[in-house]
């Protein structure tokens, strides 16, 4: 721990703690939504309004500021939620399972989003809703692998167990995730290949991709929002019992 | 008793129970034969469709058997309490466990591979493809029982485990279908195939090394 200055670590610290956690993210709430709402407006008017149209897909191509952030963050958040399981396996962090459990809903909602509105945007251009190329399928089994953990967290009743068969399913996972990602480097397929995240220089022009990135932003503070919101009563269901929640309950009846 | 002492004795006991019981061996295959034979009733006798699809035929109806067999891997040790003691012995959980899984492959996997030359003539496929396909089977199976443990050890301690493990597994099983079956198709149209066997040969290897110990793992949180 040398290596991370001591503010930090008792940030982290202090996070581990339900009581603080509630309280925290109840106050960070307001301005998480404040921040996602200015940048999906921001993103959304210079995404359909001030951007150029394509001059080979026309208006159609508008749907990967949909499509793209959603198709990032369903990897993102797979990412986060076996890295806090595996934080949670190893350190017991209550949090951190709380964590990794409520991005998964999140995670395959997104997932969803990224192949319906592919699947969209295939029929106009691709001519087929659905073609079994590296990158789609490989994405449907993201989405199975999220839903495996969703099933699997189900199934099992004492819920810190639960959570510990779900960190290792979901590190198990993690071996599709580089697999989904140079699926179209390595496989030539009808998806294309990646016009952003190119080292020397995108091959997007810069009006289009102001727009991608606040967008790719919002969906950030958005699944911050979203997980934050199941984290923190998935910890009022497993407090049920701690002093802190009762103290919470008897505030609202007064 | 030494770790490579205690390594065979866990596979011996396991072949020794397995042929004790010999239904275990039987209805995999039996259900490995009876799925490849629905496809000719289902899809209709066309020679040339059936030989066009064998190996994905082939390559299915083996996934299918391996899962449907997982179940036995841990589920009577756990029962009878032998699994608790397996975890408490002094020799590391993961290379037992490993010593559990080779047992398994070696009653329920290996079967495969001397009926599918057989079902594969069945379905027309070409003489040049059937050493591929024993290949990939040979490559491909092991796989299937490693990732397999791990959805088992995951589950056998949940009273409903059967539907859960398939939403587990049959993902994490897609990239051996893939490769395998890609290789048995381009096979028969005479293509190499050396490609889609080395990926596989990494697939096993990674599998080998790095399986036993998310299956340990799950294995003593299924038990506690």
């Amino acid at each position: 721990m040398f290596l991370i200055p001591d503010p930090v670590v008792r940030f982290f610290h202090r996070m581990a703690s339900p009581p603080h956690f509630y309280a925290f993210s109840q106050r960070l709430m307001p301005w998480l939504v404040v921040i996602f709402l200015l940048l999906t407006a921001a993103g959304l008017y210079g995404g359909l309004y001030l951007a150029p149209s394509d001059y080979q897909q026309g208006d159609s191509y508008r749907i990967i500021y949909i499509h793209v952030p959603s198709a990032w963050m369903s990897l993102f958040i797979y990412v986060v939620m076996a890295l806090a399981g595996a934080i949670g396996l190893i350190w017991r962090i209550k949090l951190a399972e709380i964590v990794a459990i409520s991005s998964a809903p999140v995670g395959a909602s997104f997932t969803f989003i990224a192949l319906v509105t592919g699947s969209l945007w295939g029929k106009p251009m691709w001519g087929t809703w659905w073609v079994w190329d590296a990158r789609l399928t490989s994405e449907l089994i993201l989405l199975f692998l999220y839903l495996g953990v969703i099933g699997l967290y189900g199934a099992i009743d004492d819920k810190r167990t639960a959570s510990r068969a779900v960190a290792i399913l979901a590190l198990v996972g993690v071996v599709n995730i580089p697999v989904i990602h140079y699926s179209v480097e390595w496989w030539n397929t009808l998806h294309q290949g990646p016009t952003v995240t190119k080292m020397d220089k995108p091959s997007i022009h810069v009006s289009m991709l102001v727009p991608l990135l606040l967008m790719a932003v919002a969906f950030k503070f958005y699944y911050l929002i979203a997980m934050l919101q199941r984290a923190r009563i998935e910890l009022l269901l497993r407090e049920r019992n701690a002093q802190w929640v009762k103290n919470k309950v008897a505030e609202l009846k007064l | 008793m030494s770790l490579s002492r205690a390594f065979f004795a866990v596979i011996r006991r396991d072949l020794v129970l397995a042929l004790r019981r010999r239904s275990e061996i039987a209805n995999p295959l039996l259900f490995f034969i009876l799925v490849i034979t629905l496809f000719p009733l289902g899809i209709g006798a066309q020679p040339h469709l059936l030989q066009a699809i064998a190996p994905g035929i082939i390559w299915v109806s083996a996934l299918l058997a391996a899962m449907l067999s997982l179940d036995s891997l841990f589920r009577s040790d756990f029962d009878d309490g032998s699994l608790e003691q397996l975890l408490l012995s002094p020799h590391p959980t993961s290379v037992l466990v490993l010593a559990k899984i080779i047992a398994h492959w070696l009653v329920t996997g290996l079967p495969l591979l001397i009926v599918a030359p057989l079902l594969a003539v069945f379905l027309g496929m070409p003489n040049h493809a059937l050493g591929i396909l024993l290949l990939t089977l040979l490559l491909g199976t092991p796989v299937l029982s490693l990732i397999g443990a791990i959805g088992v050890a995951l589950t056998v301690g949940l009273r409903r485990g059967g539907m859960i493990l398939s939403l587990l597994v049959l993902p994490l099983y897609v990239p051996v279908l893939i490769f395998a079956g890609n290789a048995v198709q381009m096979a028969g149209t005479g293509l190499p195939v050396d490609a889609q066997i080395n990926i596989l040969i990494a697939i096993l290897l990674m599998a080998l090394v790095l399986a036993p110990l998310p299956v340990a793992a799950a294995l003593k949180m299924s038990v506690n």
